[in-house]
């Protein structure tokens, strides 16, 4: 609130070059990621390969747009990989009547905690971090006493086919991923619910006044947030053949806010750029699938990672003219 | 208000009519913020003791200018002299070392802290463990705000406190460092009447210790009240300086306007038309609207085709009012009736439908959505209206937007220029689209033409006057007494969140208006007969020359009732 | 600044005006209590309960135990209710802290000043690099954290040679004797937390540093006008708040006698929650550093009945925390709304 108050009367003046390099900075990023490979990496552009990298970072994808919606309301929710494993610690217990039932309950849990977070922030008034944090601390460790803390095997033909089956040969995970941006993308920008989020991110009591549903809309881009992390979980556990209440979803929150931020949506809300978050999560993972062919170490990538965050933020940063 | 006229105005000894010595000087200051000037070869002259006023529309580049003096800003050219020397701030705290202090427009002190800390940060009494004193804090800070007429607990956090007190706390500060210079920046804003004499009073002391105060101010009384000499900004140019004293009023408001004397005269200072016909039956009903602390019991209705206007001090409950009239202000109790129908559950939403709309007082705050585009501003309350099945449609946003823009003459780019590189005027005028595209039966108008240039206010006048012509059941709110009076058809003057009375017809003039306001003073303790006690005899809101008799409490011009209920506490 | 209220000139003083509020009413004054010693209140209640139901939870074994392992995150969170009193939130702690274990482990085979000083200058060159992008860049403090978060455990991890090498600290060293010696059966990293208690509520209510914090917590462009070093006090701070980070996590592995790799993972917030609960506003401006205390004690208490109750899964404690952080929250929402009606 103080730091972002008008009160000394800066104009925020964005200078020409960052403006540009936060609209397009991140294409730009995968472009020249993309032609470095091809001249200097071995297998990299390979269709297999690319394959990989997609189905990897499907459901980062899918978190990511969650989180811009959220991220765009002035928002953050740090819940989204505790929704995961919630998720897939329902999986499991609910396969035995069949997928559709069984992806119900899972996508019910997102909905659950979509609701619970949006009604703390929107009908109790809490900041988002601390809303979300405590189903952040509590949701893995109620996965966890749901599923007794344990791995467990996915036999359901149906759940593992989604994981690996695939559409004229693109994978079903990445198709939809892919389905579900453009999904996003159109409720933002074509639709009175997508307008008025975005309204109310930029100006809360403006909206209110406005007559805008300012708490139907928050509950709603929470809700939204939760389901979509949910199916991320999902899908994640069709990949890996085995539910993990443990370990799915650790630091999601971390790289779907990465992703966001890096694609040029701006932290303090107002605006929502859904095909800058997909390519920010692609970003993310070509880096770390460079790095890793070049036999650079994990915490290299971690630390490149960092960088780039902090670029990416700063670049953004309201400019202010002092 | 003769005495203290006589007392504040006089030029200061100066050396047998020699020019006292420049405390404070800059010297062709330039400065630019983005490659666009605010400040262009301005130079301004600050002498010892000297009372000196600096006036601009909004964007002559006063902000700016007090900025550099102060430290907030450095000049891009130019220098500042201090005593005569070359001087650089790096910091506002480095101008604050050098005996240069300032009050700022709005309070600038922090809210959760207490009094005492707000008053004493940064340079706390420290005892021999090198630790805060506290007790001493408290019992200084207690004998400094004594002298400006407050005596609340010193450690009490400062948002407890109203608007008023909080100026004066933020006043005490700013003189209880060993200050050379005092910048105040429309420092009686947020004051009441009373208030601005214990201000007057304050600023008389310092002018007695040879304090040089720069005094900003778009209230002309004042300036010619204590002010000696005045410093005219227009554009980021220095227009003019010399002595107040032989300046006529109309000579420096054309200097600020860049326009002709003559010109000013012809439109007068409003451009308000005449009265309306208003129709008999109300369309709106306001009974007994109330609210702890804020509303008691306050009815009120509107009829189609009139300019209600709603006078009252700071603090009486005009927004509050218009607040609740469109919803967003939670009742306790109370009704609002459009069209002989009944409002269910109060909200924006539904005071919206029933063709309610209110133009809030904060632009910023509550107004516009800065990263919108000028479309989506206008279109934002109507989405709904202008959509299908929750899906958008451009093209009859583009139709209303078109018509809106071309209507108000709004000055921008395009529909898509984005609403937060506009100027103040013409975002009011986005909003003001924003609720006129929703054809609203009755609109509410919170300050409509505060903080816009003189241009835009006299649109924003005249359109008010077209609206009410055509129809609509206009409510305005200005604590501007000229614009209200000739605005308003009728007079609804609240005081202390309660009706006090009702002029219409002739008894809509400043001067049975300002009777009205100052019959009876919003403090819930103080005599009946008070003003007379404390301070000369016009404690009044400013009124243009000296046409407003002194307000005498023998004969209230409107029923009053004998003290207002509440503890007028304010929500900052 | 006495010459003004004794300056001949000044007419005389007005009457007293509006500014005789009326002193704080009942209620106001319950609500306030409520957010700043809430917190104890329910520890003390707890602990006294506890005693009575569970005979193993009120004897000074347990005590000293849940004091010990309280006392690393309290460190941190003394560390985070700094920052959080500006308005800011530092999430790089968790990673700090383990970041700081691993530089003591290491550097304890070259004696107990290189083992204490390492990791105090690494984690402070951290935070301070936090500090200035936050302060002198202008980037936000959450975003800003959650890269250096990464950042650190990217450094941990190149030198734990991928978190495969674990250092360890030479068995009876001074450097292991400082995590677990033990006073009257208290160990040293208990007394050093609590005198890094007393110091940090003697900083912050007792100095001009302290009351900038609350300022440019409270309003960063008013403490700004009003003159004060904001930039300076929030790199300050930052700076703190890793220093102690480093240190808690130097304590730790001199406690454990090893510089563990996988520790530290969600300790922020740990750290966020017990500040909150401790009456804290997360917004800014207004808090305690005892208020934190009890909150870390609180939450260790609620860990350790957990424990107590033998058929409960471990992770009933995350749920515990989870549901009692939103508890708190949401009952602050309502006494500060309540505060100001």
């Amino acid at each position: 609130m103080t730091q972002l108050s008008p009160a000394l009367g800066r104009r925020a003046v964005r200078l020409a070059a960052p403006a540009w390099f936060q609209k397009y900075g991140v294409y730009t990023a995968v472009a020249a990621l993309l032609v470095y490979n091809a001249a200097f990496t071995d297998h990299f552009l390979t269709a297999a390969n690319l394959r990989t990298q997609l189905v990897q970072v499907a459901p980062v994808v899918i978190v990511a747009l969650g989180m811009a919606l959220v991220i765009g309301t002035e928002g953050v929710d740090l819940s989204v990989g505790s929704t995961m494993a919630l998720a897939t610690a329902l999986l499991p217990l609910y396969l035995g009547y069949g997928i559709v039932p069984a992806l119900l309950v899972a996508l019910v849990a997102g909905v659950v905690v979509g609701a619970v977070n949006g009604t703390l922030v929107a009908v109790v008034g809490l900041q988002p971090i601390v809303a979300t944090l405590a189903l952040f601390v509590g949701g893995r460790g109620l996965a966890l006493v749901m599923a007794d803390g344990q791995l467990k095997q996915i036999e359901n033909a149906d759940l593992l086919a989604l994981g690996s089956g695939e559409v004229l040969g693109i994978p079903d995970v990445v198709l939809i991923a892919g389905v579900l941006a453009l999904v996003v993308a159109g409720v933002v920008h074509r639709t009175t619910f997508g307008r008025q989020l975005v309204a109310v991110g930029g100006n809360r009591a403006a909206a209110r006044l406005a007559g805008l549903p300012v708490t139907r809309v928050l509950i709603g881009v929470y809700v939204l947030c939760g389901v979509l992390a949910a199916l991320a979980g999902v899908l994640a556990t069709a990949r890996l053949t085995a539910s993990d209440p443990s370990a799915l979803g650790n630091l999601m929150e971390l790289s779907a806010i990465t992703a966001v931020v890096v694609g040029g949506t701006p932290l303090t809300g107002g605006s929502v750029r859904v095909l800058g978050t997909v390519t920010g999560a692609l970003l993310m993972q070509l880096l770390r699938a460079t790095l890793v062919k070049h036999d650079l170490p994990d915490s290299t990538a971690q630390m490149a990672q960092a960088a780039i965050i902090l670029v990416a933020v700063y670049v953004a940063r309201e400019r202010r003219s002092r | 208000m003769a005495p203290s006229e006589a007392a504040i105005a006089t030029p200061h000894p100066g050396a047998d009519g020699a020019a006292p010595p420049a405390v404070l000087e800059a010297v062709g200051v330039g400065k630019r913020f983005a490659g666009v000037v605010a400040l262009d070869d301005v130079s301004l002259t600050l002498r010892r003791g000297e009372i000196h006023a600096l006036v601009g529309e909004n964007g002559a580049g006063k902000s700016t200018l007090i900025k550099v003096l102060t430290g907030v800003h450095r000049p891009d050219s130019g220098e500042l002299r201090l005593g005569g020397e070359p001087v650089s701030f790096a910091r506002p705290h480095e101008a604050q070392q050098a005996g240069v202090s300032t009050i700022y427009q709005e309070v600038n002190l922090v809210p959760m802290m207490s009094v005492a800390r707000n008053i004493f940060l940064g340079r706390e009494p420290r005892n021999r463990l090198r630790l805060i004193d506290f007790p001493r804090m408290h019992r200084e800070a207690a004998d400094l705000l004594a002298d400006f007429g407050v005596t609340a607990d010193v450690r009490r956090p400062l948002n407890t406190l109203g608007v008023g007190t909080q100026q004066m706390v933020a006043l005490a500060r700013a003189v209880s460092v060993q200050a050379r210079v005092v910048v105040m920046d429309e420092p009686t804003s947020a004051l009441e009447p009373r208030e601005v004499e214990t201000l007057f009073r304050v600023i008389e002391d310092l002018h007695s210790r040879d304090i040089a105060i720069l005094y900003v101010s778009h209230r002309m009384d004042e300036l010619y009240r204590i002010c000696e000499r005045v410093t005219v900004l227009r554009d980021g140019r220095l227009v003019h300086t010399g002595d107040l004293a032989g300046l006529d009023r109309t000579q420096l408001v054309s200097m600020m306007l860049g326009r002709e004397v003559s010109e000013v005269r012809r439109h007068g200072v409003t451009r308000f038309g005449g009265a309306h016909d208003a129709a008999r039956e109300p369309v709106l009903t306001a009974e007994g609207l109330s609210r702890r602390h804020l509303l008691d019991e306050v009815s009120l209705h509107l009829r189609p085709g009139e300019v209600l206007g709603l006078g009252g001090l700071l603090g009486s409950g005009r927004t509050e009012t218009a607040k609740a009239l469109a919803g967003a202000l939670p009742l306790d109790s109370g009704t609002v009736s459009v069209g002989g129908r009944e409002l269910r559950r109060l909200s924006p939403a539904a005071a919206i439908r029933a063709g309610i709309s209110l133009l809030s007082e904060d632009r910023k705050a509550e107004g516009i959505v800065p990263g919108l585009s000028v479309r989506e501003n206008i279109v934002l309350a109507a989405m709904p209206r202008l959509s299908r099945s929750g899906i958008v449609s451009r093209k009859q946003q583009d139709r209303i937007v078109e018509i809106f823009m071309e209507r108000l003459r709004i000055k921008a780019s395009g529909p898509e220029q984005k609403v937060e590189e506009l100027s103040g005027g013409n975002q009011q005028k986005v909003l003001l689209a924003r609720w006129l595209c929703l054809e609203p039966k009755v609109l509410l108008l919170d300050e409509p033409t505060r903080g816009i240039d003189v241009g835009a206010k006299a649109e924003v006048q005249a359109l008010i006057d077209e609206l009410a012509q055509e129809g609509l059941a206009v409510l305005l709110i200005s604590s501007d007494v000229e614009e209200l009076v000739e605005g308003a058809d009728r007079l609804v003057v609240l005081r202390g969140g309660a009706v006090a009375g009702e002029l219409a017809g002739d008894l809509v003039n400043e001067a049975d208006l300002l009777d009205a306001l100052a019959a009876h003073t919003p403090e819930p303790s103080a005599p009946a007969s008070e003003p007379a006690a404390s301070g000369p005899p016009a404690s009044g809101p400013p009124t243009s020359g000296p046409s407003a008799p002194g307000p005498s409490a023998s004969e209230p011009r409107v029923d009053a009732p004998p003290s207002a209920p509440h503890t007028d506490k304010e929500q900052p | 600044m006495k010459s003004l209220t004794t300056a001949p000139n000044l007419p005389a003083p007005p009457r007293p005006t509006q500014a005789t509020a009326p002193s704080a009413t009942g209620r106001e004054r319950f609500a306030s209590l409520l957010q700043r010693h809430g917190a104890f209140a329910v520890l003390v209640a707890l602990v006294l309960v506890s005693t009575f139901v569970f005979p193993s939870f009120g004897t000074l074994d347990n005590a000293q135990n849940v004091a010990v392992q309280a006392s690393f995150i309290a460190v941190v969170a003394l560390g985070m209710t700094l920052v959080i009193i500006t308005g800011g939130i530092d999430l790089s702690v968790g990673s700090v802290f383990a970041l700081g274990g691993v530089l003591a482990a290491w550097a304890s085979q070259y004696g107990f000043w290189a083992a204490l000083l390492l990791p105090l200058v690494v984690c402070g060159a951290i935070g301070t690099l936090n500090g200035l992008l936050i302060a002198r860049a202008g980037m936000a403090p959450f975003i800003v954290t959650l890269a250096t978060l990464l950042g650190a455990r990217g450094l941990l991890l190149a030198l734990t040679h991928e978190g495969a090498t674990t250092y360890l600290v030479p068995r009876d060293s001074a450097f292991a004797e400082l995590g677990q010696g033990t006073v009257g059966g208290f160990g040293y990293p208990v007394l050093v937390a609590l005198a890094l208690f007393a110091v940090g509520g003697v900083v912050l209510q007792r100095t001009s540093f302290g009351q900038s914090l609350f300022a440019v917590g409270g309003s960063a462009d008013a403490a700004t006008l009003m003159g004060l070093p904001v930039a300076r006090t929030r790199v300050l701070v930052y700076l703190v708040s890793g220093l102690l980070a480093g240190f808690a996590g130097a304590l730790n592995a001199a406690r454990l006698s090893s510089g563990v790799t996988i520790i530290g993972s969600g300790m922020e917030l740990d750290a966020i929650a017990a500040v909150v609960i401790g009456g804290t506003l997360l917004t800014g401006g207004a808090g305690s550093v005892s208020g934190t205390l009890w909150g870390v004690l609180l939450l260790a208490v609620i860990q350790n009945l957990i424990n107590q109750i033998g058929s409960l899964n471990s992770s009933y404690q995350s749920v515990v925390s989870g549901g009692f952080l939103i508890v708190v929250v949401v009952a602050q929402r309502y006494l500060a709304r309540a505060r100001r009606t």
